[in-house]
């Protein structure tokens, strides 16, 4: 048992420390320009975050969530435009942020998530088109090309991000809560499952279509409010920024980076990548823009092609490898011991069933049905 | 005794081909019914049809009292109707107890009640030790062996299994032929398709042959082995020589 | 009124034949290897700008410097194919290639916005100016020229697919890729062949494209995005479904635009959505997944 509660003892106090340090984060590092690193980072662990509560468990990669986190943004201008809504009161508005997101998850999930996966992929990019293309056409309503102002809040200017920072904070927060809630729940297993083997999943009993939608649409929530209080913070949306193709490929890269599936994965990818693109775009060499897309189309390849399933997941592997190594592995009794990796899981089965009763024809009988009579 | 399951006239068409052409069978209440005939013979489509995964053109699929035909999957799994596929479809990336708990959902039991219940049938099956691994890991007997439990976690009261014993070595056919028995001197109804023919005529109490999508002939074991049409049609061919994979 | 329905239906047909051209070139890399090239688009786009070079530097007319681009196109996807594509392996595949071809698009963009910067460019030939005169409207002799070869090369794709030995290996492969290997296929080099001929197309594509519309790198999107409707309309994989789905939606978008010319990449788009709503599988789809 002691085996047991010493990791849970030190994830913790680790997780004691992370907060601590995040709370502390604008108080010792007070610096505008570092302090705006921050709260994009936070936007972007929230998006991502978000974007994995439904993609890493379903299986069903979006690659338009831009439409939600736009549409958050535009939703909230244009009600602050329309009912003349000043000042701090404006964040009252973020519920409308997200009953907004989850409306348009809704129609947009009822259409998208009938077809097999790499069809939906399709449909989210043409989707999310249809939703650039109406911010620059309907101009009554999103200004078009100009785009939309947010209402001016009369913060002090010096300590201006440090609220946001916290915002954002408390967002994330509540986006990984939300995350290992699912994670941990029945609603979490069907969406796996659903991943795994969706008509198999149906078969027993699973309301996939349901399953699909109910992710979808809390994804799509937490993602349009998210945006609404990114409009807040830069103080304006157009159509290139609000319905950005970029931001949906950087989520999906943030995602795999860190671990496609995990909790951990996508917060630890967006707290490498965002940072590291707002810097690259500092530097003067980069300021093209040509080069830090040549460059993340790169590091997107090299993630894809060699590290598929992030790094978390795979150094996790390795070191459950070298703590195995030299003596028998351990079969792990957990249910949710899934996070311990194939490699692990492999070499216990390949040491379990030799011994076993059950002991039967290798998976390669499958091809020869009539052998085993 | 009254007939749990029945379809009639089945029809099913598949571009030009006539998959199913008015299948007619009927399972009893508490019996392990057999269903064979040869390759192409339409076994695998009418389980496809009776448990939502294709539909049918015409026809109508009885189950317990109500009307289940072109029913999805999710539905006629609610019902009571579960089954198992021919190559073994568990959740790979899923340890084997949560692929056991995702047929759970439908009980509002405690959690635990549910784990423990998980826990039982894998030992029932004989691989609760591999309980906390993921199930892309198992071998091919331990993944049909999970697929069988799995089914039976929602306690659904018939049961259809796609070659059973197909691909599996004679020790673990003979545990599921155990495990077959045990279930059903519970209550519990099967429909089993299969090629081994040993396998079905020791298990099965009422037979039904399929042939080109139609049931041509049903009874018990005794009376198929020597009914000449069966002969003809398929059982002298593949008790001759081996019969070509699908 | 009729006059300019009539004028809309030609242009419609006449340009549905080029990216008929191009959506056979993407339906076909699915067909083959279960991948959706989200790349195409910025290659149509990468075409043109060789179409451009060799036009405004080596003054080398449209046409001829096909010869050229055709096979420095074709060469450009066999290496995508050997670099990226065949690396991936597993359940996800279809999936993951999509990342990986949209992590190329945006390096080839990248590369285009350093080489020819971020203005739009058009290509110049006479008959991109110069008109016949039909049906009382003038027609501009690059759609009746780029219409008659994206013929010819789609009637050749069809030769080569049903007449010559590769063609049995592509469709054999396209239907079975176990089976096809069971009998001696070289899936690999098929794979990589179709997915040089898939963009090898892109180079006429991107010549006709160039010469009818102003671009620049950034180009790409708005076309991937049409072609990924057209073949899904048309059903994955199926190449008659392309061709049909291109004439459809370019004579669609073309009539839309005569009442709505701002909304009619809209109705694009809505009509996949409807027919999606109706065939999840597209009109001419390939049958969905056997029952096992």
């Amino acid at each position: 048992m002691t085996r047991d509660s010493r990791p849970w003892l030190v994830r913790a106090f680790l997780l004691v420390l992370l907060v601590a340090a995040a709370v502390a984060f604008p108080k010792v590092f007070t610096n505008p320009a570092v302090t705006n690193y921050g709260v994009l980072a936070l936007i972007f662990v929230t998006v991502a975050s978000a974007w994995n509560i439904f993609s890493g468990n379903s299986g069903y990669i979006s690659l338009g969530h831009a439409v939600f986190f736009g549409s958050g943004a535009y939703a909230m201008g244009i009600a602050a435009r329309d009912w003349n809504v000043q000042g701090t009161t404006v964040f009252a508005l973020l519920p409308l942020a997200a009953v907004v997101g989850a409306v348009i998850a809704v129609v947009f999930g009822l259409i998208a998530l009938r077809v097999r996966r790499h069809t939906f992929i399709v449909i989210t990019i043409a989707v999310f088109f249809i939703f650039q293309l109406a911010a620059f056409n309907l101009r009554s309503l999103t200004g078009g090309s100009a785009g939309l102002n947010s209402p001016f809040l009369n913060w002090p200017s010096s300590g201006y991000n440090t609220p946001f920072y916290y915002i954002a904070l408390a967002f994330a927060g509540a986006t990984i809560a939300i995350a290992v809630a699912v994670r941990r729940s029945r609603f979490g297993l069907q969406l796996r499952a659903i991943r795994d083997d969706e008509d198999r999943a149906r078969g027993l009993g699973v309301r996939a279509m349901r399953v699909k939608l109910t992710a979808f649409v809390l994804s799509g929530a937490i993602t349009a409010m998210i945006g609404s209080i990114w409009f807040y913070y830069i103080n304006q949306v157009e159509p290139q920024t609000g319905f950005d193709p970029l931001f949906d490929l950087l989520v999906v890269l943030m995602a795999f980076l860190g671990g496609y599936g995990s909790i951990t994965g996508p917060v630890l990818g967006a707290l490498i990548i965002e940072p590291g693109t707002l810097w690259l775009n500092t530097q003067p060499q980069f300021s093209g823009g040509y080069l830090s897309e040549i460059l993340l189309g790169a590091v997107f390849l090299v993630i894809v092609l060699f590290v598929p399933r992030g790094i978390v997941p795979t150094g996790g592997e390795w070191i459950t490898r070298l703590r195995t190594r030299g003596r028998p592995a351990v079969v792990p009794v957990a249910a949710g011991a899934a996070t311990a990796g194939s490699a692990g899981g492999a070499a216990a089965a390949s040491a379990a069933s030799p011994a076993g009763a059950t002991a039967d024809a290798p998976p390669a009988s499958r091809a020869s049905k009539g052998g085993a009579r | 005794m009254t007939a749990v399951l029945r379809t009639e006239g089945i029809k099913k068409a598949y571009g030009g081909v006539q998959a199913l052409n008015g299948a007619g069978i009927s399972v009893d209440e508490g019996t392990i019914a057999g269903l064979i005939g040869p390759n192409g013979s339409g076994k695998t489509t009418l389980f496809n049809v009776i448990t939502g995964y294709d539909r049918a053109d015409e026809g109508q699929v009885h189950f317990a009292g109500q009307v289940i035909t072109n029913a999805a999957p999710d539905k006629v799994f609610a019902a009571g109707l579960g089954r198992t596929f021919q190559l073994t479809r568990i959740f790979p990336r899923l340890t084997v107890l949560e692929n056991m708990l995702v047929a759970a959902q439908h009980k509002r039991q405690q959690r635990h009640t549910v784990r423990q219940r998980a826990m039982d049938l894998l030992e029932f099956v004989g691989i609760d030790r591999h309980a906390g691994l993921l199930a892309g890991s198992l071998s091919y007997g331990q993944r049909k062996l999970l697929e069988l439990a799995y089914v039976l976690v929602a306690d659904p009261a018939v049961i259809l299994l796609d070659e059973p014993a197909g691909g599996v070595n004679p020790t673990l056919i003979n545990l599921i032929a155990d495990r077959i028995r045990e279930l059903n001197s519970q209550g519990k109804t099967f429909l089993i398709v299969e090629h081994n023919m040993e396998f079905v005529m020791g298990l099965c109490s009422t037979i039904t042959v399929l042939e080109s999508g139609a049931a041509v002939v049903s009874g018990p074991p005794e009376m198929i082995r020597s009914d000449k049409r069966v002969l003809d049609a398929y059982l002298g061919a593949d008790l001759e020589e081996e019969e070509p994979d699908e | 009124m009729a006059r300019e329905l009539i004028h809309a239906i030609v242009d419609g047909i006449l340009t549905g034949g080029v990216y008929a051209l191009m959506a056979v070139g993407l339906t076909l890399i699915f067909g083959v290897l279960d991948i959706i090239n989200i790349a195409q688009g910025v290659l149509v786009i990468l075409g043109a700008y060789l179409s451009y070079s060799l036009s405004t530097r080596a003054h080398i007319d449209l046409f001829t410097g096909l010869l050229i681009t055709i096979p420095v196109m074709f060469i450009i996807g066999v290496v995508i194919h050997w670099a990226f594509i065949r690396r991936l392996r597993g359940t996800e595949r279809t999936s993951m290639t999509l990342l990986v071809t949209y992590a190329v698009a945006l390096i080839i963009e990248g590369i285009l916005y350093k080489a020819y910067g971020a203005d739009d460019v058009q290509l110049q030939a006479s008959y991109t100016t110069s008109s016949v005169h039909i049906f009382g409207f003038y027609l501009p002799w690059i759609f009746i020229y780029g219409f008659i070869v994206a013929v010819c090369l789609v009637v050749a794709l069809y030769l080569l697919l049903y007449r010559t030995r590769l063609g049995r290996s592509v469709r054999a492969t396209m239907q079975d890729e176990n089976a096809a290997r069971l009998v001696g296929i070289e899936v690999n080099r098929v794979a990589a062949l179709t997915f040089g001929i898939g963009v090898a197309v892109t180079a006429v594509g991107g010549m006709f494209f160039g010469a009818t519309n102003a671009f620049n790198p950034n180009s790409g999107y708005d076309l991937i995005s049409r072609l990924l409707a057209i073949i899904i309309l048309g059903g994955l994989g199926s190449i008659g479904g392309a061709l049909a789905a291109s004439v459809f939606m370019l004579t669609l978008e073309s009539v839309v635009t005569i009442w709505q010319p701002t909304w009619a990449i809209a109705v694009f788009y809505a009509a996949l959505v409807l027919v999606l709503l109706i065939r999840p599988t597209g009109f001419l789809g390939r049958k969905a997944v056997r029952a096992q």
